[in-house]
Protein backbone atom coordinates (compact mmCIF):
# COMPACT_ATOMS: atom_id res chain seq x y z
CA UNK A 1 0.00 0.00 0.00
CA UNK A 2 1.27 3.14 -0.89
CA UNK A 3 1.47 6.20 1.43
CA UNK A 4 -0.74 9.54 0.23
CA UNK A 5 0.54 12.70 1.20
CA UNK A 6 -3.17 14.57 1.97
CA UNK A 7 -1.57 18.03 1.85
CA UNK A 8 0.14 17.63 -1.26
CA UNK A 9 -3.27 16.55 -2.74
CA UNK A 10 -4.79 19.66 -1.32
CA UNK A 11 -2.02 21.72 -2.16
CA UNK A 12 -1.95 23.04 1.10
CA UNK A 13 0.55 23.68 3.95
CA UNK A 14 0.97 20.96 6.93
CA UNK A 15 0.25 23.84 8.78
CA UNK A 16 -2.53 25.00 7.16
CA UNK A 17 -5.41 26.39 9.17
CA UNK A 18 -9.37 24.50 8.43
CA UNK A 19 -10.47 27.56 7.05
CA UNK A 20 -7.53 27.16 4.53
CA UNK A 21 -7.91 23.73 4.09
CA UNK A 22 -12.04 24.32 3.03
CA UNK A 23 -11.22 26.83 0.91
CA UNK A 24 -8.58 24.55 -0.71
CA UNK A 25 -10.85 21.84 -1.02
CA UNK A 26 -14.02 23.32 -2.47
CA UNK A 27 -11.55 25.13 -5.38
CA UNK A 28 -10.24 21.55 -6.16
CA UNK A 29 -13.94 19.86 -5.83
CA UNK A 30 -15.48 22.31 -8.52
CA UNK A 31 -11.67 22.02 -10.48
CA UNK A 32 -12.37 18.15 -10.83
CA UNK A 33 -16.20 17.68 -10.30
CA UNK A 34 -16.87 14.84 -12.73
CA UNK A 35 -20.08 16.68 -14.33
CA UNK A 36 -18.44 19.97 -14.72
CA UNK A 37 -14.84 19.16 -14.97
CA UNK A 38 -13.16 18.35 -18.43
CA UNK A 39 -9.82 17.80 -16.68
CA UNK A 40 -8.49 14.06 -17.66
CA UNK A 41 -9.04 11.83 -14.36
CA UNK A 42 -11.42 14.00 -13.04
CA UNK A 43 -13.35 11.57 -11.30
CA UNK A 44 -9.78 9.82 -9.72
CA UNK A 45 -9.00 13.43 -8.83
CA UNK A 46 -12.07 14.42 -7.63
CA UNK A 47 -11.82 10.94 -5.56
CA UNK A 48 -8.53 11.68 -4.16
CA UNK A 49 -9.03 15.05 -3.00
CA UNK A 50 -12.47 14.20 -1.70
CA UNK A 51 -10.73 11.32 0.67
CA UNK A 52 -8.18 14.02 1.62
CA UNK A 53 -10.53 16.45 2.94
CA UNK A 54 -12.16 13.86 4.73
CA UNK A 55 -9.26 13.58 6.78
CA UNK A 56 -7.66 16.86 6.88
CA UNK A 57 -11.18 18.65 7.48
CA UNK A 58 -11.71 16.23 10.94
CA UNK A 59 -9.49 17.84 13.83
CA UNK A 60 -9.27 14.16 15.25
CA UNK A 61 -7.89 12.36 12.17
CA UNK A 62 -5.89 15.34 11.18
CA UNK A 63 -4.41 14.64 14.45
CA UNK A 64 -3.75 11.17 14.12
CA UNK A 65 -2.71 11.12 10.11
CA UNK A 66 0.11 14.34 11.39
CA UNK A 67 1.54 12.02 14.21
CA UNK A 68 2.20 9.42 11.37
CA UNK A 69 5.38 11.46 10.78
CA UNK A 70 6.60 13.91 8.33
CA UNK A 71 9.10 11.88 6.56
CA UNK A 72 6.75 10.17 4.29
CA UNK A 73 6.92 10.46 0.69
CA UNK A 74 3.65 9.87 -1.16
CA UNK A 75 3.59 6.62 -3.52
CA UNK A 76 6.10 5.10 -0.52
CA UNK A 77 5.35 1.78 0.18
CA UNK A 78 3.71 2.09 3.78
CA UNK A 79 2.40 -0.35 6.47
CA UNK A 80 0.63 1.55 9.29
CA UNK A 81 2.56 1.21 12.48
CA UNK A 82 1.18 -0.90 15.17
CA UNK A 83 -1.05 0.77 17.38
CA UNK A 84 -0.55 3.83 15.48
CA UNK A 85 -4.10 5.39 16.52
CA UNK A 86 -3.45 4.90 20.52
CA UNK A 87 -4.58 7.44 22.48
CA UNK A 88 -6.50 8.94 19.95
CA UNK A 89 -10.23 9.21 20.22
CA UNK A 90 -12.58 8.94 17.15
CA UNK A 91 -16.27 10.37 17.94
CA UNK A 92 -18.69 8.49 16.44
CA UNK A 93 -17.30 5.15 16.02
CA UNK A 94 -14.26 5.80 13.79
CA UNK A 95 -15.50 7.99 11.17
CA UNK A 96 -17.89 9.51 9.10
CA UNK A 97 -18.77 7.78 6.01
CA UNK A 98 -19.03 10.00 3.31
CA UNK A 99 -17.99 8.62 -0.16
CA UNK A 100 -16.26 5.85 2.15
CA UNK A 101 -16.41 3.30 -0.44
CA UNK A 102 -14.32 5.49 -3.14
CA UNK A 103 -11.50 5.73 -0.99
CA UNK A 104 -7.82 4.28 -1.05
CA UNK A 105 -6.21 0.77 0.46
CA UNK A 106 -4.71 3.61 2.77
CA UNK A 107 -7.34 5.37 3.83
CA UNK A 108 -8.85 2.33 4.67
CA UNK A 109 -5.83 1.19 7.23
CA UNK A 110 -6.12 4.22 9.01
CA UNK A 111 -9.40 5.06 9.41
CA UNK A 112 -11.24 1.70 8.38
CA UNK A 113 -14.45 0.97 6.60
CA UNK A 114 -17.24 2.92 6.24
CA UNK A 115 -21.14 2.42 4.67
CA UNK A 116 -21.55 1.98 1.58
CA UNK A 117 -21.36 5.34 -0.75
CA UNK A 118 -19.69 6.58 -3.56
CA UNK A 119 -20.30 8.83 -6.22
CA UNK A 120 -21.00 6.38 -8.61
CA UNK A 121 -21.07 3.41 -6.36
CA UNK A 122 -24.72 2.45 -4.85
CA UNK A 123 -26.14 5.61 -2.03
CA UNK A 124 -27.20 3.70 1.21
CA UNK A 125 -29.92 6.53 2.14
CA UNK A 126 -31.03 5.34 5.72
CA UNK A 127 -31.26 2.13 7.57
CA UNK A 128 -34.39 0.64 7.34
CA UNK A 129 -34.58 -3.05 7.70
CA UNK A 130 -36.62 -3.27 4.43
CA UNK A 131 -35.45 -1.71 1.50
CA UNK A 132 -35.89 -2.12 -2.17
CA UNK A 133 -32.00 -2.68 -3.23
CA UNK A 134 -30.35 0.24 -4.58
CA UNK A 135 -29.84 1.32 -8.24
CA UNK A 136 -26.66 1.77 -9.55
CA UNK A 137 -24.98 3.71 -12.48
CA UNK A 138 -22.12 3.30 -14.60
CA UNK A 139 -21.16 4.79 -17.67
CA UNK A 140 -19.97 2.54 -20.60
CA UNK A 141 -17.49 3.46 -24.02
CA UNK A 142 -18.84 1.94 -27.41
CA UNK A 143 -18.09 2.88 -30.74
CA UNK A 144 -20.16 5.11 -32.97
CA UNK A 145 -20.39 2.04 -35.54
CA UNK A 146 -22.30 0.59 -32.27
CA UNK A 147 -25.07 3.26 -32.60
CA UNK A 148 -25.57 2.43 -36.26
CA UNK A 149 -25.94 -1.82 -36.68
CA UNK A 150 -26.94 -2.07 -32.72
CA UNK A 151 -24.45 -4.63 -31.19
CA UNK A 152 -23.68 -6.55 -28.12
CA UNK A 153 -21.00 -5.84 -26.16
CA UNK A 154 -19.27 -7.19 -22.88
CA UNK A 155 -19.26 -4.83 -19.57
CA UNK A 156 -16.91 -5.23 -16.67
CA UNK A 157 -18.58 -3.78 -13.39
CA UNK A 158 -17.26 -3.01 -10.41
CA UNK A 159 -19.61 -2.52 -7.46
CA UNK A 160 -19.22 -2.05 -3.42
CA UNK A 161 -21.19 -4.69 -1.80
CA UNK A 162 -21.94 -5.30 2.11
CA UNK A 163 -20.88 -8.84 2.38
CA UNK A 164 -23.38 -11.23 5.21
CA UNK A 165 -20.73 -9.75 7.77
CA UNK A 166 -21.34 -6.50 6.56
CA UNK A 167 -18.09 -5.80 5.50
CA UNK A 168 -17.15 -4.01 2.27
CA UNK A 169 -15.97 -5.83 -0.80
CA UNK A 170 -15.63 -5.13 -4.50
CA UNK A 171 -17.64 -7.20 -7.00
CA UNK A 172 -17.09 -7.41 -10.22
CA UNK A 173 -18.98 -8.64 -12.54
CA UNK A 174 -19.59 -8.81 -16.52
CA UNK A 175 -22.66 -8.31 -18.00
CA UNK A 176 -23.64 -8.63 -22.12
CA UNK A 177 -25.91 -6.02 -22.70
CA UNK A 178 -27.58 -5.44 -25.69
CA UNK A 179 -26.46 -1.46 -27.41
CA UNK A 180 -30.00 -0.70 -29.08
CA UNK A 181 -29.55 0.92 -32.76
CA UNK A 182 -29.70 4.59 -32.24
CA UNK A 183 -28.15 5.28 -29.16
CA UNK A 184 -27.00 8.92 -28.54
CA UNK A 185 -24.55 10.45 -26.59
CA UNK A 186 -25.16 10.57 -22.93
CA UNK A 187 -28.38 8.44 -23.45
CA UNK A 188 -28.72 5.94 -20.95
CA UNK A 189 -30.14 2.38 -20.57
CA UNK A 190 -32.32 1.17 -17.75
CA UNK A 191 -31.18 -2.65 -17.49
CA UNK A 192 -34.11 -3.80 -14.51
CA UNK A 193 -33.05 -6.12 -11.59
CA UNK A 194 -29.40 -5.50 -11.98
CA UNK A 195 -28.55 -3.38 -8.81
CA UNK A 196 -27.89 -4.42 -5.41
CA UNK A 197 -30.43 -6.84 -3.63
CA UNK A 198 -33.24 -5.57 -1.70
CA UNK A 199 -33.37 -6.74 1.81
CA UNK A 200 -36.39 -8.14 3.95
CA UNK A 201 -38.09 -9.27 0.65
CA UNK A 202 -38.36 -5.96 -1.06
CA UNK A 203 -37.28 -6.36 -5.19
CA UNK A 204 -33.36 -5.80 -6.44
CA UNK A 205 -32.47 -2.02 -7.53
CA UNK A 206 -31.36 -1.83 -11.29
CA UNK A 207 -28.85 -0.65 -13.21
CA UNK A 208 -28.49 2.32 -15.56
CA UNK A 209 -25.66 2.29 -17.95
CA UNK A 210 -24.54 5.96 -18.96
CA UNK A 211 -23.45 5.60 -22.59
CA UNK A 212 -20.34 7.69 -24.11
CA UNK A 213 -18.73 7.15 -27.74
CA UNK A 214 -15.39 6.38 -28.05
CA UNK A 215 -13.50 9.60 -30.11
CA UNK A 216 -13.46 8.08 -33.77
CA UNK A 217 -10.85 9.30 -36.33
CA UNK A 218 -12.79 10.99 -38.63
CA UNK A 219 -16.37 11.21 -37.71
CA UNK A 220 -17.20 13.75 -35.68
CA UNK A 221 -20.68 13.94 -33.58
CA UNK A 222 -23.11 16.31 -32.95
CA UNK A 223 -26.39 14.74 -31.28
CA UNK A 224 -27.49 12.75 -33.74
CA UNK A 225 -25.65 13.90 -36.55
CA UNK A 226 -22.49 13.32 -37.69
CA UNK A 227 -19.74 15.51 -39.70
CA UNK A 228 -16.73 14.65 -41.71
CA UNK A 229 -14.25 16.89 -43.04
CA UNK A 230 -14.01 16.19 -46.58
CA UNK A 231 -10.78 17.44 -48.50
CA UNK A 232 -11.04 18.17 -52.25
CA UNK A 233 -9.01 19.64 -54.91
CA UNK A 234 -9.30 23.23 -56.34
CA UNK A 235 -10.78 22.12 -59.45
CA UNK A 236 -13.31 19.42 -58.04
CA UNK A 237 -14.52 22.20 -56.23
CA UNK A 238 -14.55 25.11 -58.77
CA UNK A 239 -15.81 22.92 -61.76
CA UNK A 240 -17.58 19.95 -60.20
CA UNK A 241 -17.30 16.48 -59.27
CA UNK A 242 -18.09 13.04 -57.75
CA UNK A 243 -16.09 12.24 -55.10
CA UNK A 244 -16.33 9.05 -52.87
CA UNK A 245 -16.86 9.63 -48.94
CA UNK A 246 -16.95 7.05 -46.43
CA UNK A 247 -20.36 6.65 -43.96
CA UNK A 248 -20.01 4.44 -41.00
CA UNK A 249 -23.10 2.01 -43.03
CA UNK A 250 -21.24 2.57 -46.56
CA UNK A 251 -19.18 4.54 -48.84
CA UNK A 252 -21.00 6.58 -50.83
CA UNK A 253 -20.80 8.81 -54.34
CA UNK A 254 -21.00 12.33 -53.31
CA UNK A 255 -21.84 15.21 -56.01
CA UNK A 256 -19.63 18.17 -55.59
CA UNK A 257 -21.56 21.26 -57.37
CA UNK A 258 -19.48 23.19 -59.24
CA UNK A 259 -18.08 26.20 -58.02
CA UNK A 260 -17.91 25.25 -53.96
CA UNK A 261 -16.19 27.40 -51.63
CA UNK A 262 -14.01 25.68 -48.96
CA UNK A 263 -16.23 25.06 -46.03
CA UNK A 264 -19.06 24.38 -48.11
CA UNK A 265 -21.40 22.11 -45.93
CA UNK A 266 -23.29 19.18 -48.05
CA UNK A 267 -25.99 17.19 -46.14
CA UNK A 268 -27.13 14.05 -46.97
CA UNK A 269 -30.23 13.54 -45.24
CA UNK A 270 -31.27 11.02 -42.99
CA UNK A 271 -27.31 9.59 -43.07
CA UNK A 272 -26.69 10.00 -39.51
CA UNK A 273 -27.19 7.92 -36.31
CA UNK A 274 -30.37 6.05 -37.17
CA UNK A 275 -33.69 7.04 -34.65
CA UNK A 276 -37.02 8.57 -35.47
CA UNK A 277 -36.30 10.74 -36.87
CA UNK A 278 -32.61 9.88 -38.16
CA UNK A 279 -30.22 12.65 -38.11
CA UNK A 280 -27.97 14.33 -40.63
CA UNK A 281 -24.87 13.39 -42.28
CA UNK A 282 -22.57 16.43 -43.31
CA UNK A 283 -19.49 17.03 -45.61
CA UNK A 284 -17.28 19.64 -44.78
CA UNK A 285 -15.59 20.70 -48.04
CA UNK A 286 -11.41 21.52 -47.28
CA UNK A 287 -9.66 22.57 -50.51
CA UNK A 288 -6.07 20.96 -50.34
CA UNK A 289 -3.98 22.79 -52.22
CA UNK A 290 -1.46 20.44 -54.52
CA UNK A 291 2.18 20.98 -53.55
CA UNK A 292 4.38 22.74 -55.73
CA UNK A 293 7.13 20.50 -55.24
CA UNK A 294 7.40 19.88 -58.77
CA UNK A 295 8.95 21.82 -62.05
CA UNK A 296 5.57 20.91 -63.59
CA UNK A 297 3.43 21.88 -60.48
CA UNK A 298 5.69 25.35 -60.32
CA UNK A 299 4.45 26.02 -63.68
CA UNK A 300 1.43 25.60 -63.36
CA UNK A 301 1.00 27.96 -60.23
CA UNK A 302 3.04 30.45 -62.23
CA UNK A 303 0.77 30.43 -65.02
CA UNK A 304 -2.41 30.70 -63.28
CA UNK A 305 -0.51 33.79 -61.54
CA UNK A 306 -0.11 34.96 -64.96
CA UNK A 307 -3.60 34.47 -66.24
CA UNK A 308 -6.10 34.51 -63.62
CA UNK A 309 -7.06 37.38 -62.40
CA UNK A 310 -7.56 36.85 -58.92
CA UNK A 311 -6.78 39.16 -55.59
CA UNK A 312 -8.23 37.04 -52.57
CA UNK A 313 -8.08 40.63 -50.53
CA UNK A 314 -10.14 42.48 -52.53
CA UNK A 315 -12.57 42.55 -49.64
CA UNK A 316 -10.00 43.62 -47.15
CA UNK A 317 -9.62 46.71 -49.60
CA UNK A 318 -6.13 46.10 -50.42
CA UNK B 1 -19.60 -14.56 -16.32
CA UNK B 2 -23.33 -14.61 -17.23
CA UNK B 3 -23.70 -15.23 -20.79
CA UNK B 4 -27.09 -14.12 -21.32
CA UNK B 5 -27.81 -11.57 -23.24
CA UNK B 6 -29.28 -8.44 -21.03
CA UNK B 7 -31.72 -5.90 -23.51
CA UNK B 8 -32.48 -2.55 -21.25
CA UNK B 9 -35.28 0.16 -21.90
CA UNK B 10 -32.95 2.98 -23.88
CA UNK B 11 -34.30 5.85 -21.89
CA UNK B 12 -34.34 8.64 -24.68
CA UNK B 13 -36.89 11.48 -24.93
CA UNK B 14 -39.39 8.77 -26.07
CA UNK B 15 -39.77 6.52 -22.65
CA UNK B 16 -40.98 8.22 -19.89
CA UNK B 17 -40.79 8.03 -16.40
CA UNK B 18 -42.80 8.40 -12.98
CA UNK B 19 -41.92 10.49 -10.37
CA UNK B 20 -41.23 7.46 -7.91
CA UNK B 21 -38.91 5.73 -10.95
CA UNK B 22 -37.10 8.83 -11.33
CA UNK B 23 -36.73 9.74 -7.47
CA UNK B 24 -35.37 6.06 -6.83
CA UNK B 25 -32.76 5.87 -9.62
CA UNK B 26 -31.37 9.15 -8.40
CA UNK B 27 -31.56 8.03 -4.54
CA UNK B 28 -33.94 10.88 -2.97
CA UNK B 29 -37.49 11.63 -2.06
CA UNK B 30 -39.75 12.27 -4.34
CA UNK B 31 -40.04 16.00 -2.78
CA UNK B 32 -37.07 17.16 -3.63
CA UNK B 33 -37.48 16.25 -7.67
CA UNK B 34 -40.82 18.80 -7.18
CA UNK B 35 -38.37 21.18 -5.87
CA UNK B 36 -36.60 20.50 -9.31
CA UNK B 37 -39.65 20.55 -11.30
CA UNK B 38 -40.36 23.90 -9.69
CA UNK B 39 -37.61 24.93 -10.61
CA UNK B 40 -37.51 24.67 -14.07
CA UNK B 41 -34.89 22.22 -14.07
CA UNK B 42 -36.95 19.45 -15.17
CA UNK B 43 -40.48 19.63 -17.38
CA UNK B 44 -42.53 16.47 -17.19
CA UNK B 45 -45.88 16.34 -18.81
CA UNK B 46 -49.07 15.57 -16.95
CA UNK B 47 -50.82 17.92 -15.41
CA UNK B 48 -49.85 17.02 -11.68
CA UNK B 49 -47.51 14.80 -9.62
CA UNK B 50 -49.38 11.89 -9.94
CA UNK B 51 -49.89 11.95 -13.55
CA UNK B 52 -46.20 13.20 -13.92
CA UNK B 53 -43.97 11.70 -16.67
CA UNK B 54 -40.22 12.85 -17.52
CA UNK B 55 -38.17 11.98 -20.48
CA UNK B 56 -35.26 9.76 -20.33
CA UNK B 57 -32.53 12.63 -20.50
CA UNK B 58 -34.19 14.18 -17.31
CA UNK B 59 -32.82 11.26 -15.12
CA UNK B 60 -29.09 12.76 -16.54
CA UNK B 61 -30.19 16.57 -15.06
CA UNK B 62 -31.58 15.00 -12.03
CA UNK B 63 -28.31 13.40 -10.98
CA UNK B 64 -26.50 15.88 -11.83
CA UNK B 65 -27.97 18.68 -9.85
CA UNK B 66 -27.77 15.80 -7.24
CA UNK B 67 -24.38 15.66 -7.29
CA UNK B 68 -23.61 19.64 -7.43
CA UNK B 69 -25.64 20.19 -4.50
CA UNK B 70 -24.19 17.34 -2.58
CA UNK B 71 -20.70 17.60 -3.85
CA UNK B 72 -20.23 21.70 -3.98
CA UNK B 73 -23.37 22.75 -1.75
CA UNK B 74 -24.95 24.25 -4.46
CA UNK B 75 -28.50 25.05 -4.07
CA UNK B 76 -31.16 24.38 -6.58
CA UNK B 77 -31.24 27.44 -8.31
CA UNK B 78 -27.56 27.43 -9.06
CA UNK B 79 -27.47 23.85 -9.94
CA UNK B 80 -30.09 25.29 -13.10
CA UNK B 81 -28.00 27.78 -13.83
CA UNK B 82 -24.96 25.19 -13.49
CA UNK B 83 -27.22 23.11 -15.93
CA UNK B 84 -27.72 25.14 -18.28
CA UNK B 85 -24.20 26.27 -18.61
CA UNK B 86 -22.93 22.81 -19.38
CA UNK B 87 -25.84 22.31 -21.81
CA UNK B 88 -24.78 25.39 -23.47
CA UNK B 89 -20.74 24.52 -23.08
CA UNK B 90 -21.67 20.89 -24.58
CA UNK B 91 -23.09 22.80 -27.52
CA UNK B 92 -20.61 24.85 -28.28
CA UNK B 93 -17.78 22.08 -27.60
CA UNK B 94 -19.30 19.82 -30.06
CA UNK B 95 -19.54 22.67 -32.61
CA UNK B 96 -15.76 23.49 -31.64
CA UNK B 97 -14.91 19.68 -32.80
CA UNK B 98 -16.09 20.09 -35.92
CA UNK B 99 -14.59 23.58 -36.22
CA UNK B 100 -11.23 21.81 -35.43
CA UNK B 101 -11.06 19.15 -37.54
Amino acid sequence: MEFRDYYKIMGVKKDATQDEIKRAYRKLARKYHPDVSKEQDAEKKFKEVGEAYEVLKDPEKRAAYDQLGTNWKAGQEFHPPPDWDAGFEFSGGGFTPGDASAFSDFFESLFGHGGVGGFTGAQQTGTHFQARGQDHHAKVMIDLEDAFHGATRAITLHAPELDTEGHVRTRERTLNVQIPKGIKKGQQIRLTGQGSPGMGGEGTGDLYLEVEFRPHPFYKIKGGDLYIELPVTPWEAVLGAKVKVPTPTAIIDLKIPAGSASGRKLRLKGRGIPGKPAGDFYTVLRIALPPGDTQQAKEIYREMEQKLAFNPRAKLGV
Amino acid sequence: MNKDILTGLLLDEECSLTLSELSRACAVHAEWVVELVDEGILEPSGRDATHWRFSGPSLHRARTARHLQQDLGINIAGAALVLDMLNEIEILRARLRILEQ
